[in-house]
Protein backbone atom coordinates (compact mmCIF):
# COMPACT_ATOMS: atom_id res chain seq x y z
CA UNK A 1 0.00 0.00 0.00
CA UNK A 2 1.72 3.00 -1.57
CA UNK A 3 -0.18 5.46 0.62
CA UNK A 4 -1.04 3.91 3.86
CA UNK A 5 0.58 6.04 6.02
CA UNK A 6 -0.14 9.94 4.46
CA UNK A 7 -3.80 8.12 4.01
CA UNK A 8 -4.33 7.58 7.65
CA UNK A 9 -2.58 10.73 8.64
CA UNK A 10 -5.40 12.71 6.90
CA UNK A 11 -8.47 10.78 7.44
CA UNK A 12 -7.17 11.17 11.15
CA UNK A 13 -7.47 14.73 10.91
CA UNK A 14 -10.34 15.40 8.61
CA UNK A 15 -12.27 11.59 8.18
CA UNK A 16 -14.54 13.19 6.20
CA UNK A 17 -12.17 13.70 3.05
CA UNK A 18 -13.01 11.95 0.26
CA UNK A 19 -11.00 10.07 -1.85
CA UNK A 20 -11.08 11.84 -4.54
CA UNK A 21 -9.31 14.82 -2.22
CA UNK A 22 -6.78 12.67 -1.07
CA UNK A 23 -6.20 11.18 -4.00
CA UNK A 24 -5.46 15.18 -5.64
CA UNK A 25 -3.55 15.81 -2.65
CA UNK A 26 -1.43 12.73 -3.32
CA UNK A 27 -1.28 13.05 -6.51
CA UNK A 28 -2.36 9.35 -6.85
CA UNK A 29 -6.08 7.99 -8.59
CA UNK A 30 -9.06 8.11 -6.82
CA UNK A 31 -9.52 4.61 -7.70
CA UNK A 32 -5.95 3.54 -6.20
CA UNK A 33 -7.08 5.46 -3.18
CA UNK A 34 -10.09 4.31 -2.67
CA UNK A 35 -8.78 0.75 -3.15
CA UNK A 36 -6.29 1.49 -0.23
CA UNK A 37 -8.94 3.08 2.41
CA UNK A 38 -11.32 -0.32 1.37
CA UNK A 39 -7.92 -2.82 2.91
CA UNK A 40 -7.51 -0.34 5.09
CA UNK A 41 -11.73 -0.74 6.81
CA UNK A 42 -11.16 -4.28 6.03
CA UNK A 43 -7.95 -4.84 7.84
CA UNK A 44 -9.63 -2.92 10.65
CA UNK A 45 -6.87 -0.38 10.43
CA UNK A 46 -9.47 2.35 10.41
CA UNK A 47 -12.25 1.46 12.76
CA UNK A 48 -14.77 3.71 12.09
CA UNK A 49 -15.53 7.68 11.42
CA UNK A 50 -16.98 10.19 13.88
CA UNK A 51 -17.33 13.52 14.75
CA UNK A 52 -15.92 15.29 17.40
CA UNK A 53 -18.86 17.12 19.49
CA UNK A 54 -18.63 20.00 22.01
CA UNK A 55 -21.96 18.83 23.72
CA UNK A 56 -21.36 21.64 25.99
CA UNK A 57 -23.11 23.70 22.94
CA UNK A 58 -26.04 21.52 23.05
CA UNK A 59 -29.07 21.58 25.00
CA UNK A 60 -28.34 17.79 25.39
CA UNK A 61 -26.50 17.86 29.18
CA UNK A 62 -23.44 15.17 29.63
CA UNK A 63 -21.59 14.14 32.04
CA UNK A 64 -17.62 12.73 31.06
CA UNK A 65 -15.89 10.85 34.04
CA UNK A 66 -12.91 8.91 34.20
CA UNK A 67 -12.37 5.23 36.20
CA UNK A 68 -9.42 4.02 37.74
CA UNK A 69 -9.91 0.49 38.32
CA UNK A 70 -8.49 -2.28 40.23
CA UNK A 71 -8.71 -5.88 39.19
CA UNK A 72 -7.35 -9.15 40.57
CA UNK A 73 -7.04 -11.37 37.48
CA UNK A 74 -9.43 -14.73 38.07
CA UNK A 75 -9.15 -17.78 37.19
CA UNK A 76 -9.55 -18.29 33.35
CA UNK A 77 -10.29 -14.31 32.86
CA UNK A 78 -7.71 -12.21 32.57
CA UNK A 79 -7.59 -8.39 31.72
CA UNK A 80 -8.20 -9.19 28.30
CA UNK A 81 -11.68 -11.03 29.37
CA UNK A 82 -12.59 -8.20 31.93
CA UNK A 83 -12.06 -5.01 29.71
CA UNK A 84 -13.94 -6.84 27.15
CA UNK A 85 -17.41 -7.22 29.72
CA UNK A 86 -16.75 -3.17 30.91
CA UNK A 87 -16.66 -2.24 27.07
CA UNK A 88 -19.48 -3.85 26.86
CA UNK A 89 -21.80 -0.99 27.96
CA UNK A 90 -22.44 1.19 25.60
CA UNK A 91 -21.86 4.06 27.89
CA UNK A 92 -18.52 3.32 28.37
CA UNK A 93 -16.82 5.33 25.42
CA UNK A 94 -13.05 3.86 26.23
CA UNK A 95 -11.14 1.50 28.27
CA UNK A 96 -7.03 1.36 28.47
CA UNK A 97 -5.41 -1.26 29.80
CA UNK A 98 -2.74 1.07 32.28
CA UNK A 99 0.71 0.53 33.84
CA UNK A 100 1.11 1.64 37.09
CA UNK A 101 -0.83 2.27 40.28
CA UNK A 102 -3.93 1.11 38.62
CA UNK A 103 -4.87 -1.38 35.70
CA UNK A 104 -7.33 0.17 33.82
CA UNK A 105 -9.10 3.55 32.67
CA UNK A 106 -12.38 3.46 31.80
CA UNK A 107 -13.73 6.84 30.14
CA UNK A 108 -17.71 6.84 30.58
CA UNK A 109 -20.49 9.48 30.05
CA UNK A 110 -23.58 9.86 31.23
CA UNK A 111 -26.78 13.15 31.40
CA UNK A 112 -25.93 12.83 35.01
CA UNK A 113 -23.64 12.60 37.29
CA UNK A 114 -26.15 10.24 39.16
CA UNK A 115 -26.66 8.02 36.09
CA UNK A 116 -22.63 7.56 36.50
CA UNK A 117 -22.18 6.92 40.32
CA UNK A 118 -24.79 4.26 39.34
CA UNK A 119 -23.13 2.41 36.79
CA UNK A 120 -19.94 2.34 39.21
CA UNK A 121 -22.12 1.23 42.21
CA UNK A 122 -24.43 -1.52 40.48
CA UNK A 123 -22.79 -2.73 37.57
CA UNK A 124 -19.05 -1.94 38.01
CA UNK A 125 -17.90 -2.19 41.34
CA UNK A 126 -19.80 -5.25 41.85
CA UNK A 127 -17.94 -7.35 39.45
CA UNK A 128 -15.89 -10.35 40.81
CA UNK A 129 -12.55 -9.18 39.80
CA UNK A 130 -13.12 -5.49 40.60
CA UNK A 131 -10.85 -5.09 43.73
CA UNK A 132 -11.63 -0.87 43.86
CA UNK A 133 -12.54 1.98 41.54
CA UNK A 134 -11.88 5.42 41.90
CA UNK A 135 -14.07 8.16 39.74
CA UNK A 136 -12.96 11.74 38.49
CA UNK A 137 -15.93 13.68 36.67
CA UNK A 138 -14.40 15.81 33.91
CA UNK A 139 -14.92 19.19 34.79
CA UNK A 140 -13.89 21.04 31.33
CA UNK A 141 -12.58 19.79 28.01
CA UNK A 142 -9.53 22.24 26.33
CA UNK A 143 -8.62 19.42 24.03
CA UNK A 144 -9.90 15.95 22.82
CA UNK A 145 -9.06 13.55 19.76
CA UNK A 146 -5.95 15.89 19.11
CA UNK A 147 -8.86 18.97 18.37
CA UNK A 148 -8.86 21.87 20.50
CA UNK A 149 -12.32 23.30 22.45
CA UNK A 150 -13.25 26.94 21.34
CA UNK A 151 -10.09 27.50 19.17
CA UNK A 152 -9.77 31.29 18.30
CA UNK A 153 -9.81 31.20 14.40
CA UNK A 154 -8.84 34.34 14.26
CA UNK A 155 -6.62 34.96 11.49
CA UNK A 156 -4.30 38.23 12.44
CA UNK A 157 -2.08 38.01 9.57
CA UNK A 158 -1.87 40.94 7.00
CA UNK A 159 -1.05 41.40 3.48
CA UNK A 160 1.91 42.78 3.17
CA UNK A 161 1.93 43.68 -0.12
CA UNK A 162 0.91 46.92 -0.28
CA UNK A 163 2.76 50.60 -0.80
CA UNK B 1 0.85 74.84 7.38
CA UNK B 2 3.27 72.78 6.11
CA UNK B 3 2.83 71.14 2.98
CA UNK B 4 4.10 67.68 3.42
CA UNK B 5 3.89 66.02 0.13
CA UNK B 6 6.09 68.51 -1.44
CA UNK B 7 9.18 67.56 1.04
CA UNK B 8 9.22 63.95 0.58
CA UNK B 9 12.58 63.50 -1.25
CA UNK B 10 12.05 63.21 -4.84
CA UNK B 11 13.01 59.44 -4.45
CA UNK B 12 10.15 58.64 -2.54
CA UNK B 13 7.85 60.12 -4.70
CA UNK B 14 8.47 58.40 -7.64
CA UNK B 15 6.91 55.31 -6.02
CA UNK B 16 3.81 55.50 -6.80
CA UNK B 17 1.32 53.91 -4.19
CA UNK B 18 -0.67 50.97 -5.34
CA UNK B 19 -4.14 49.77 -4.83
CA UNK B 20 -4.11 46.55 -2.93
CA UNK B 21 -3.75 48.07 0.86
CA UNK B 22 -7.23 49.57 -0.10
CA UNK B 23 -8.82 46.48 -1.29
CA UNK B 24 -7.51 44.36 1.66
CA UNK B 25 -8.96 47.12 3.97
CA UNK B 26 -12.17 46.24 2.76
CA UNK B 27 -12.00 42.89 3.08
CA UNK B 28 -10.95 43.12 6.40
CA UNK B 29 -13.92 44.97 7.35
CA UNK B 30 -16.33 42.96 5.38
CA UNK B 31 -18.27 40.34 7.37
CA UNK B 32 -17.57 36.54 6.37
CA UNK B 33 -15.08 37.67 3.81
CA UNK B 34 -11.97 34.49 3.05
CA UNK B 35 -8.51 36.03 2.22
CA UNK B 36 -5.65 33.98 0.63
CA UNK B 37 -3.90 37.12 -0.08
CA UNK B 38 -1.55 36.21 2.78
CA UNK B 39 1.79 35.35 1.69
CA UNK B 40 3.09 34.10 5.18
CA UNK B 41 2.88 30.34 6.62
CA UNK B 42 0.11 29.49 8.50
CA UNK B 43 1.69 27.79 10.91
CA UNK B 44 3.42 29.04 14.30
CA UNK B 45 7.10 28.94 14.80
CA UNK B 46 7.61 25.57 16.23
CA UNK B 47 7.80 25.48 19.78
CA UNK B 48 11.65 24.57 20.57
CA UNK B 49 12.61 27.30 18.24
CA UNK B 50 9.96 29.60 20.46
CA UNK B 51 11.46 28.21 23.88
CA UNK B 52 14.83 29.19 22.65
CA UNK B 53 13.95 32.58 22.17
CA UNK B 54 12.40 32.92 25.65
CA UNK B 55 15.23 30.99 27.44
CA UNK B 56 17.45 33.80 25.83
CA UNK B 57 15.37 36.16 27.44
CA UNK B 58 15.45 34.28 30.74
CA UNK B 59 19.40 34.63 30.88
CA UNK B 60 19.07 37.91 30.34
CA UNK B 61 20.83 38.09 26.51
CA UNK B 62 19.28 41.38 25.60
CA UNK B 63 22.05 43.23 24.56
CA UNK B 64 23.19 43.82 21.05
CA UNK B 65 25.30 41.16 19.05
CA UNK B 66 27.78 41.90 16.63
CA UNK B 67 27.26 43.96 13.49
CA UNK B 68 27.67 40.08 11.15
CA UNK B 69 25.08 38.33 14.24
CA UNK B 70 25.81 35.78 16.69
CA UNK B 71 29.16 33.97 15.78
CA UNK B 72 27.28 30.75 16.74
CA UNK B 73 24.21 31.19 14.73
CA UNK B 74 27.12 32.37 11.34
CA UNK B 75 28.51 28.99 11.89
CA UNK B 76 25.04 27.22 12.36
CA UNK B 77 23.86 28.70 8.73
CA UNK B 78 27.15 28.01 6.96
CA UNK B 79 27.41 24.26 8.03
CA UNK B 80 23.56 24.07 6.70
CA UNK B 81 24.51 25.73 3.27
CA UNK B 82 27.95 23.81 3.21
CA UNK B 83 25.22 20.53 4.21
CA UNK B 84 22.98 21.67 1.49
CA UNK B 85 24.71 22.99 -1.55
CA UNK B 86 28.16 22.26 -1.27
CA UNK B 87 29.50 25.49 -1.00
CA UNK B 88 32.18 27.11 1.58
CA UNK B 89 31.24 30.32 3.44
CA UNK B 90 33.78 31.88 5.88
CA UNK B 91 30.97 32.69 8.55
CA UNK B 92 33.30 35.35 10.39
CA UNK B 93 33.61 37.81 6.59
CA UNK B 94 31.13 36.17 4.53
CA UNK B 95 27.59 35.99 6.14
CA UNK B 96 26.06 38.49 7.49
CA UNK B 97 22.54 38.15 9.49
CA UNK B 98 20.18 40.79 9.04
CA UNK B 99 16.37 41.83 9.89
CA UNK B 100 14.89 39.68 7.50
CA UNK B 101 15.68 38.67 3.96
CA UNK B 102 14.22 41.79 3.26
CA UNK B 103 16.94 43.97 5.11
CA UNK B 104 19.80 41.75 3.25
CA UNK B 105 17.90 42.91 -0.07
CA UNK B 106 18.00 46.01 0.32
CA UNK B 107 21.22 46.43 2.01
CA UNK B 108 22.71 44.49 -1.21
CA UNK B 109 21.31 46.77 -3.54
CA UNK B 110 22.09 50.12 -2.18
CA UNK B 111 25.53 48.77 -1.35
CA UNK B 112 26.48 48.27 -5.41
CA UNK B 113 23.61 49.94 -7.21
CA UNK B 114 24.46 53.95 -7.80
CA UNK B 115 22.59 57.09 -9.85
CA UNK B 116 22.07 55.66 -13.39
CA UNK B 117 22.93 52.06 -12.90
CA UNK B 118 20.55 49.29 -14.35
CA UNK B 119 18.69 46.50 -11.90
CA UNK B 120 17.05 43.54 -13.86
CA UNK B 121 14.15 42.27 -12.25
CA UNK B 122 12.24 39.78 -13.52
CA UNK B 123 8.19 39.81 -13.11
CA UNK B 124 5.89 38.96 -11.46
CA UNK B 125 8.17 38.88 -8.62
CA UNK B 126 7.68 40.10 -4.86
CA UNK B 127 7.28 43.63 -4.95
CA UNK B 128 10.30 45.12 -3.03
CA UNK B 129 13.24 45.17 -6.08
CA UNK B 130 11.71 47.91 -7.89
CA UNK B 131 11.01 50.51 -4.94
CA UNK B 132 14.21 49.32 -3.13
CA UNK B 133 16.09 50.20 -6.72
CA UNK B 134 14.25 53.40 -7.34
CA UNK B 135 15.27 54.45 -3.66
CA UNK B 136 18.73 53.25 -4.18
CA UNK B 137 18.64 55.88 -7.13
CA UNK B 138 19.03 52.69 -9.54
CA UNK B 139 17.08 52.48 -12.49
CA UNK B 140 14.85 49.08 -12.06
CA UNK B 141 14.64 47.38 -15.87
CA UNK B 142 12.21 44.54 -15.65
CA UNK B 143 12.88 41.33 -17.55
CA UNK B 144 8.42 40.12 -18.26
CA UNK B 145 8.42 35.51 -17.42
CA UNK B 146 5.54 34.28 -18.49
CA UNK B 147 3.42 31.24 -18.37
CA UNK B 148 4.57 29.26 -21.59
CA UNK B 149 8.09 29.57 -20.08
CA UNK B 150 6.81 28.09 -16.71
CA UNK B 151 7.89 31.48 -15.44
CA UNK B 152 11.85 31.17 -15.13
CA UNK B 153 13.59 33.78 -16.72
CA UNK B 154 15.54 32.53 -20.32
CA UNK B 155 18.83 33.73 -21.45
CA UNK B 156 17.13 35.35 -24.41
CA UNK B 157 15.10 37.73 -22.54
CA UNK B 158 17.82 38.21 -20.15
CA UNK B 159 20.31 38.59 -22.94
CA UNK B 160 17.79 41.31 -24.37
CA UNK B 161 17.72 43.86 -21.24
CA UNK B 162 21.64 43.83 -21.11
CA UNK B 163 23.10 47.28 -21.56
CA UNK B 164 25.97 48.43 -20.45
CA UNK B 165 24.31 50.32 -17.73
CA UNK B 166 23.53 46.82 -15.92
CA UNK B 167 24.75 46.31 -12.73
CA UNK B 168 22.77 43.86 -10.96
CA UNK B 169 20.75 40.76 -11.48
CA UNK B 170 18.18 39.94 -9.64
CA UNK B 171 17.06 36.47 -9.39
CA UNK B 172 13.75 35.45 -7.18
CA UNK B 173 13.55 31.92 -7.31
CA UNK B 174 11.68 29.94 -5.98
CA UNK B 175 9.22 33.08 -6.96
CA UNK B 176 6.54 34.83 -5.27
CA UNK B 177 3.82 35.14 -6.82
CA UNK B 178 4.21 32.62 -9.42
CA UNK B 179 5.58 29.40 -7.81
CA UNK B 180 8.47 28.52 -10.35
CA UNK B 181 11.50 27.47 -9.95
CA UNK B 182 15.02 27.30 -11.85
CA UNK B 183 16.60 24.04 -11.96
CA UNK B 184 20.33 23.66 -12.55
CA UNK B 185 20.53 23.50 -15.82
CA UNK B 186 18.47 26.48 -16.02
CA UNK B 187 20.45 28.23 -13.88
CA UNK B 188 23.51 27.29 -16.11
CA UNK B 189 21.90 28.89 -18.99
CA UNK B 190 21.41 32.33 -16.96
CA UNK B 191 25.16 31.79 -16.06
CA UNK B 192 26.63 31.55 -19.16
CA UNK B 193 25.25 35.02 -20.67
CA UNK B 194 26.52 37.18 -17.58
CA UNK B 195 29.72 35.11 -17.07
CA UNK B 196 32.22 37.71 -19.00
CA UNK B 197 30.51 40.52 -17.73
CA UNK B 198 30.42 42.53 -14.41
CA UNK B 199 27.00 42.23 -13.53
CA UNK B 200 26.64 41.24 -10.19
CA UNK B 201 23.76 38.92 -9.05
CA UNK B 202 21.20 39.22 -5.79
CA UNK B 203 19.87 35.27 -5.37
CA UNK B 204 17.20 36.00 -3.37
CA UNK B 205 16.16 32.35 -2.18
CA UNK B 206 14.53 32.97 0.83
CA UNK B 207 11.40 30.08 -0.61
CA UNK B 208 14.83 27.45 -0.94
CA UNK B 209 13.10 24.87 1.55
CA UNK B 210 9.99 25.33 -0.18
CA UNK B 211 10.83 23.17 -3.43
CA UNK B 212 7.99 20.99 -4.26
CA UNK B 213 10.22 18.89 -7.34
CA UNK B 214 14.00 17.84 -6.86
CA UNK B 215 16.27 19.82 -5.08
CA UNK B 216 16.66 23.57 -4.57
CA UNK B 217 19.66 25.01 -6.36
CA UNK B 218 21.82 27.68 -5.17
CA UNK B 219 23.15 30.69 -7.81
CA UNK B 220 26.59 30.56 -6.09
CA UNK B 221 27.01 26.82 -7.09
CA UNK B 222 26.59 27.29 -10.46
CA UNK B 223 30.01 27.48 -11.85
CA UNK B 224 31.91 31.05 -11.34
CA UNK B 225 29.02 32.60 -10.22
CA UNK B 226 30.17 32.12 -6.31
CA UNK B 227 32.89 35.31 -6.81
CA UNK B 228 29.77 37.83 -8.32
CA UNK B 229 26.67 36.66 -6.02
CA UNK B 230 25.20 37.34 -3.13
CA UNK B 231 22.41 34.82 -1.57
CA UNK B 232 19.64 36.31 0.79
CA UNK B 233 18.43 33.64 3.03
CA UNK B 234 16.21 33.15 5.52
CA UNK B 235 14.14 31.89 8.52
CA UNK B 236 10.42 33.41 7.86
CA UNK B 237 9.40 30.91 5.45
CA UNK B 238 11.04 27.72 6.11
CA UNK B 239 10.78 27.21 9.89
CA UNK B 240 7.76 30.08 10.22
CA UNK B 241 9.33 32.36 11.68
CA UNK B 242 7.98 35.75 9.55
CA UNK B 243 7.26 38.14 12.81
CA UNK B 244 11.00 37.06 14.21
CA UNK B 245 12.48 39.33 11.69
CA UNK B 246 15.78 36.78 10.71
CA UNK B 247 17.71 36.47 7.67
CA UNK B 248 20.75 36.53 6.10
CA UNK B 249 22.85 37.73 3.12
CA UNK B 250 26.07 35.69 2.06
CA UNK B 251 28.36 36.56 -0.47
CA UNK B 252 32.34 36.64 -0.85
CA UNK B 253 34.20 39.05 1.30
CA UNK B 254 35.05 41.42 -0.79
CA UNK B 255 30.92 41.45 -1.48
CA UNK B 256 30.02 41.43 1.68
CA UNK B 257 31.69 44.44 3.38
CA UNK B 258 29.62 47.20 1.80
CA UNK B 259 26.18 45.49 2.69
CA UNK B 260 27.78 44.64 6.09
CA UNK B 261 28.78 48.64 6.20
CA UNK B 262 24.91 49.58 5.56
CA UNK B 263 24.02 47.36 8.14
CA UNK B 264 25.95 48.36 10.40
CA UNK B 265 24.68 51.86 10.52
CA UNK B 266 21.22 51.50 9.73
CA UNK B 267 20.66 48.72 11.73
CA UNK B 268 23.56 47.95 13.83
CA UNK B 269 22.35 43.94 14.47
CA UNK B 270 19.23 41.74 14.00
CA UNK B 271 17.15 41.20 17.16
CA UNK B 272 19.24 39.05 19.70
CA UNK B 273 16.14 36.98 20.42
CA UNK B 274 15.59 36.17 17.08
CA UNK B 275 19.14 35.20 16.80
CA UNK B 276 18.83 32.92 19.31
CA UNK B 277 15.77 31.69 17.84
CA UNK B 278 17.35 30.55 14.51
CA UNK B 279 20.34 29.09 16.31
CA UNK B 280 17.83 26.59 17.87
CA UNK B 281 16.00 26.52 14.20
CA UNK B 282 18.82 25.55 12.34
CA UNK B 283 19.77 22.63 14.65
CA UNK B 284 16.23 21.13 15.25
CA UNK B 285 13.87 22.45 12.84
CA UNK B 286 14.56 20.08 9.80
CA UNK B 287 11.45 17.88 10.73
CA UNK B 288 9.60 21.20 11.23
CA UNK B 289 10.50 22.00 7.44
CA UNK B 290 9.47 18.88 6.40
CA UNK B 291 6.29 18.24 8.10
CA UNK B 292 5.50 21.69 6.85
CA UNK B 293 6.45 21.11 3.74
CA UNK B 294 4.41 17.71 2.95
CA UNK B 295 1.33 20.42 4.23
CA UNK B 296 2.14 22.79 1.58
CA UNK B 297 2.55 20.26 -1.12
CA UNK B 298 -0.33 18.98 -0.75
CA UNK B 299 -2.63 21.49 -0.48
CA UNK B 300 -0.45 22.93 -3.78
CA UNK B 301 -1.63 19.68 -5.42
CA UNK B 302 -5.21 20.19 -4.37
CA UNK B 303 -5.24 23.76 -5.46
CA UNK B 304 -3.96 23.69 -8.88
CA UNK B 305 -6.50 20.67 -9.30
CA UNK B 306 -9.35 22.16 -8.71
CA UNK B 307 -8.44 25.49 -10.50
CA UNK B 308 -8.05 23.27 -13.27
CA UNK B 309 -11.17 21.21 -13.01
CA UNK B 310 -13.02 24.96 -12.32
CA UNK B 311 -11.49 25.34 -16.00
CA UNK B 312 -8.67 27.79 -15.75
CA UNK B 313 -4.98 27.50 -16.91
CA UNK B 314 -2.91 26.63 -13.83
CA UNK B 315 0.45 26.49 -13.96
CA UNK B 316 1.84 24.18 -11.59
CA UNK B 317 3.73 25.93 -9.40
CA UNK B 318 6.98 23.94 -7.97
CA UNK B 319 8.19 26.37 -4.96
CA UNK B 320 7.04 28.94 -2.48
CA UNK B 321 3.20 28.52 -1.41
CA UNK B 322 1.26 30.26 -4.26
CA UNK B 323 -0.62 29.23 -7.61
CA UNK B 324 -0.67 31.55 -9.82
CA UNK B 325 -3.53 30.85 -12.37
CA UNK B 326 -4.53 32.77 -15.57
CA UNK B 327 -7.68 34.53 -15.68
CA UNK B 328 -7.71 35.63 -18.97
CA UNK B 329 -10.27 33.16 -20.07
CA UNK B 330 -12.93 35.14 -18.07
CA UNK B 331 -12.21 38.02 -19.97
CA UNK B 332 -11.64 40.33 -16.81
CA UNK B 333 -8.56 42.14 -16.22
CA UNK B 334 -7.16 40.74 -12.81
CA UNK B 335 -8.29 43.83 -11.04
CA UNK B 336 -11.87 43.20 -12.44
CA UNK B 337 -11.32 39.53 -11.26
CA UNK B 338 -10.49 40.02 -7.87
CA UNK B 339 -13.08 43.05 -7.31
CA UNK B 340 -16.07 41.06 -8.30
CA UNK B 341 -14.78 37.85 -6.61
CA UNK B 342 -15.05 39.75 -3.42
CA UNK B 343 -17.93 41.54 -4.42
CA UNK B 344 -19.98 38.40 -5.38
CA UNK B 345 -18.43 35.19 -3.55
CA UNK B 346 -16.64 37.32 -0.93
CA UNK B 347 -13.07 35.79 -1.44
CA UNK B 348 -9.73 37.51 -1.42
CA UNK B 349 -7.12 36.89 -3.71
CA UNK B 350 -4.04 39.31 -5.33
CA UNK B 351 -4.22 40.53 -8.79
CA UNK B 352 -1.13 39.39 -10.42
CA UNK B 353 -0.57 42.72 -11.83
CA UNK B 354 0.43 43.57 -8.02
CA UNK B 355 3.82 41.90 -9.03
CA UNK B 356 4.40 44.12 -12.05
CA UNK B 357 2.90 43.97 -15.76
CA UNK B 358 3.38 40.79 -16.78
CA UNK B 359 1.55 39.38 -14.15
CA UNK B 360 -1.51 40.89 -15.32
CA UNK B 361 -4.48 38.38 -16.69
CA UNK B 362 -3.46 36.38 -13.25
CA UNK B 363 -4.34 36.03 -10.14
CA UNK B 364 -1.95 34.87 -7.14
CA UNK B 365 -3.61 32.48 -4.47
CA UNK B 366 -1.50 31.59 -1.52
CA UNK B 367 -2.24 28.40 0.36
CA UNK B 368 -0.93 28.94 3.58
CA UNK B 369 -4.10 28.37 5.04
CA UNK B 370 -5.65 25.37 6.45
CA UNK B 371 -7.57 22.70 4.35
CA UNK B 372 -10.50 23.82 5.43
CA UNK B 373 -9.97 27.37 4.64
CA UNK B 374 -9.00 26.46 0.99
CA UNK B 375 -12.05 24.14 0.68
CA UNK B 376 -14.44 26.78 1.59
CA UNK B 377 -12.66 29.31 -0.64
CA UNK B 378 -12.68 26.85 -3.75
CA UNK B 379 -16.12 26.26 -3.54
CA UNK B 380 -16.83 29.90 -3.99
CA UNK B 381 -14.49 30.52 -6.24
CA UNK B 382 -16.36 27.41 -8.11
CA UNK B 383 -19.75 29.25 -8.02
CA UNK B 384 -18.35 32.92 -8.81
CA UNK B 385 -16.83 30.92 -12.48
CA UNK B 386 -19.96 29.29 -12.84
CA UNK B 387 -22.19 32.35 -12.58
CA UNK B 388 -20.22 34.80 -15.13
CA UNK B 389 -19.71 31.83 -17.48
CA UNK B 390 -24.01 32.33 -17.70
Amino acid sequence: MKYKEKILAMLDQDGRMTAAQIARMLGATEQEIQQEIETLENENVILGYKAVIDWDKTSDETVTAQIEVRITPQKGMGFDEIARQICSYPQVQSAYLMSGGFDLTIIITGHTMREISQFVSENLAPMESVVSTATHFIMKKYKDQGVVYDPSTQDTREVMITW
Amino acid sequence: MVNYSELYSERVKIVKPSGIRKFFDIVATMDGAISLGVGEPDFETPWQIRRAGITSLEKGKTFYTSNWGLAELRAEIANKIEQKHGLSYDPDKEILVTVGGSEAIDNTIRAFVSVGDEVLIPEPSFVCYTPLTIMAGGTPVTVPTVAEDEFKLTPERLRAAITPKTKLLVLPFPNNPTGAIMNRKELEAIAEVIRDTNILVLSDEIYCDLTYEGEHVCFAEIDGMRERTIVVGGFSKSYAMTGWRLGWAMGPREMMAPVCKIHQFGIMSAPTTAQFAGIEAIRSGDADVNRMRTQYDMRRRYLVEELRNMGLDCFEPMGAFYVFPSIKDTKMTSEEFCNRLLEEQKVAVVPGNAFGESGEGHVRISYSYSMAHLKEAMRRMRAFLESIKN
